[in-house]
């Protein structure tokens, strides 16, 4: 059985559903983040977890135990908020201090545990000091520390990097991880971003209007999005509309101008109306349109950007613009205006479901 | 033109400031020094303000066992007024900063409402609640309790300040409530603190600033309050401000009232100034 099991948790204001139907299995030590754009019910779903909302619907339990309707303070989850709500009125060691002394441990070891636990967020030198005293990383790092030093059997990290600059932003990512792997805590992250998702955690879930859409590890769930939205929301994607015209291993689609393609897979029925999904840097420049590649596009690149380690190109087709991104192996970058051809590899396009239809 | 002319004159401050300088001193800088010259001038019995140099008034109130009783009797109850709006007005500023949305407006117009009556009308009015024949005394009849002497006592001063000064004491600490992130109370219950430790350690801490600021205007006011001990108090249960009143209106000793007003202020400022003293050294390093 599950560490945290979340079984058909349901969250309505009125007739507004903030989480429907939220079901999911954590396993013990699991690194989770739950991502999606504001408003789809990630942060619901974390509240629902630490208590701090009373869920319309549904069953949370913890190592067998059912903590549905366990208050706030007798749950005993880790949790780092969005503004880190440190004590202000208390310096950097009495706020890691203050869960030790709730639960009554001696002095001498709580002394030990917060040292031991100032050195793992590497503040030992910043015991003393009041929070007001500290930069935005640091202060995250004492939310952090507050919250594993009470052992908790699952952390709960709501947006925790979200106030921090793109640069500590990157650093705190992995800090996380590093500190995440060391103490084996199950820890459940709500985020926006989709590059910290994929790049801390061991399973994502992609959340949508209340809903959990996908649930995979990182890898998977930018290989194969199961819906439009997903494709879109994690990773850049170049969408084309189309129709299946022929199902089966290998699927022909037609698309909106009538060009054929064939993708690898999917479920769909013939006639029915798909999205074929082509990451932008699955696509490449080809220079003549030969026999092996057939479907070879045409196009006229009509911006490009440089983005440091690749290039972004725009190349309008007979398909709509399409965005195509090269490594920048040092070789000279494509002219704008010079015409192109576009070629891509028949399994690493993916069929979603439209919008509309999902 | 040069374009150092752009940069204001070192002048500038002095200028800008001066007209709230010139009506400060005016109305509070002036009347204050004529006052503290009135302290120091003789007086006749039959003659009344002779002018001269003289220290008799104030010899005569530090002197006179009669004008200590009145001073510690008017420290007394604005201290337990002051106290008394810590222990209404911090629960009921916590409890306003929490309610919804129509609730707050209504009931801080509530709080404030005390304001915008006078505050004569407002000891009119507790004088007719606290009589002898008074609501509270009735329903302390059915109850059984005797008839209670309530009117022209301490009693009645205090609670009637109390009702006056709770919005000072409200105001300061819902602003400093105002200032505390929600999610604060929430670490703390989250690292198992019941309810009660999080008022105390998380809550109360912050808001000592506000307490502070809120017990030294409550305070301040309550010392020189004359409108509630003049009508509560009746003629016996005298007042510093009451007594000043008499000096300088039914005496006509002006440099003695002069003499009792300035030895108010003066007391007045001193324990205000130690309170403030005390409690913000202790408070600073904290709250920065």
């Amino acid at each position: 059985m599950s560490f945290l099991i979340l079984e058909g948790v349901s969250k309505y204001y009125g007739d507004f559903g903030a989480l429907i139907d939220m079901n999911l299995q954590v396993e013990r030590g699991e690194f989770i983040s739950l991502l999606g754009p504001s408003g789809c019910g990630k942060t619901t779903t974390l509240q629902a977890i630490a208590g701090l909302l009373d869920v319309t619907r549904g069953r949370i339990q913890l190592d067998g135990r059912d903590i549905t309707h366990l208050p706030v303070n007798r749950r005993g989850l880790g949790i780092v908020f969005q503004s880190y709500a440190l004590f202000p009125h208390m310096t950097v060691a009495q706020n890691v201090s203050f869960g030790l002394e709730m639960r009554k441990l001696p002095k001498h070891e709580r002394d030990e545990r917060i040292a031991q636990m100032l050195k793992l967020v590497h503040l030992d030198s910043m015991a003393e000091r009041y929070p007001r005293e500290l930069s935005g990383g640091q202060r995250q790092r004492v939310a952090i520390a507050r919250a594993l030093v009470i052992s908790p059997p699952v952390l709960l990290l709501d947006e925790p990097l979200s106030n921090l600059d793109a640069k500590l932003r990157e650093e705190m990512q992995f800090e996380l991880r590093r500190i995440q792997r060391k103490v084996g805590t199950t820890t459940i992250m709500v985020t926006h971003d989709q590059a910290e998702a994929l790049s801390i955690s061991d399973r994502v879930v992609v959340m949508e209007a209340g809903r959990a859409t996908q649930v995979d590890v990182p890898y998977r769930l930018y290989e194969h999005p199961k819906t439009e939205f997903i494709s879109g929301f994690v990773g850049k994607t170049n969408l084309l509309p189309g129709r299946v015209a022929r199902s089966g291993g290998a699927c022909e689609v037609v698309l909106a101008q009538g060009q054929r393609v064939v993708v690898n897979g999917g479920e769909f029925a013939d006639g029915a109306a798909v999205t074929v999904c082509l990451r932008p840097e699955k696509l490449f420049f080809t220079e003549v349109r030969t026999e092996t590649r057939a479907d070879a596009l045409e196009g006229r690149i009509s911006e490009r950007f440089f983005l440091g380690s690749q290039w972004l190109y725009r190349v309008s087709t007979a398909l709509g613009e399409l965005e195509v991104s090269c490594a920048n192996d040092g070789s000279a970058p494509r002219e704008e205006q010079s015409t192109v051809h576009l070629a891509w590899a028949q399994d690493v396009a993916r069929l979603v479901a439209p919008k509309a239809a999902a | 033109m040069s374009t150092a002319s752009n940069a204001p004159s070192r002048w500038a401050p002095l200028l800008l400031s001066l007209p709230s300088l010139a009506l400060f001193s005016l109305m509070v800088l002036l009347p204050l020094a004529l006052t503290a010259l009135l302290s120091f001038q003789q007086y006749d019995a039959d003659l009344g303000v002779k002018g001269g140099f003289t220290f008799a008034s104030y010899a005569h109130v530090l002197g006179d066992s009669y004008y200590y009783e009145i001073f510690f009797r008017t420290g007394w109850v604005a201290a337990l007024t002051t106290l008394l709006c810590v222990l209404i007005g911090a629960p009921e500023a916590y409890i306003l900063s929490r309610m919804g949305s129509p609730w707050r407006s209504i009931f801080l117009l509530v709080i404030l409402s005390p304001l915008l009556v006078s505050l004569v009308v407002r000891a009119f009015g507790w004088s007719l609640l606290l009589g002898p024949n008074g609501i509270v005394n009735q329903v302390f009849g059915w109850l059984g309790i005797g008839p209670v002497r309530m009117l022209y006592t301490p009693i009645a001063v205090v609670i009637a300040m109390v009702h006056v000064m709770l919005p000072f004491m409200v105001v300061p600490v819902w602003t400093s409530l105002q200032r505390l992130d929600p999610m604060v109370e929430n670490a703390a219950l989250s690292l198992n603190a019941s309810r009660f430790t999080v008022l105390r350690r998380i809550v109360l801490p912050q808001i000592t600033p506000g307490l502070l600021s809120g017990s030294l205007i409550v305070f301040g006011l309550s010392v020189s309050v004359f409108a509630i001990p003049g009508l509560l108090g009746g003629r016996r249960l005298k007042m510093v401000a009451t007594v000043i009143y008499d000096e300088y209106l039914h005496e006509l000793n002006w440099p003695l009232g002069a003499a009792v007003a300035l030895v108010l202020l003066l007391s007045n400022l001193v324990v205000m100034l130690t309170y403030n003293a005390m409690l913000e050294s202790a408070y600073k390093k904290r709250m920065g």
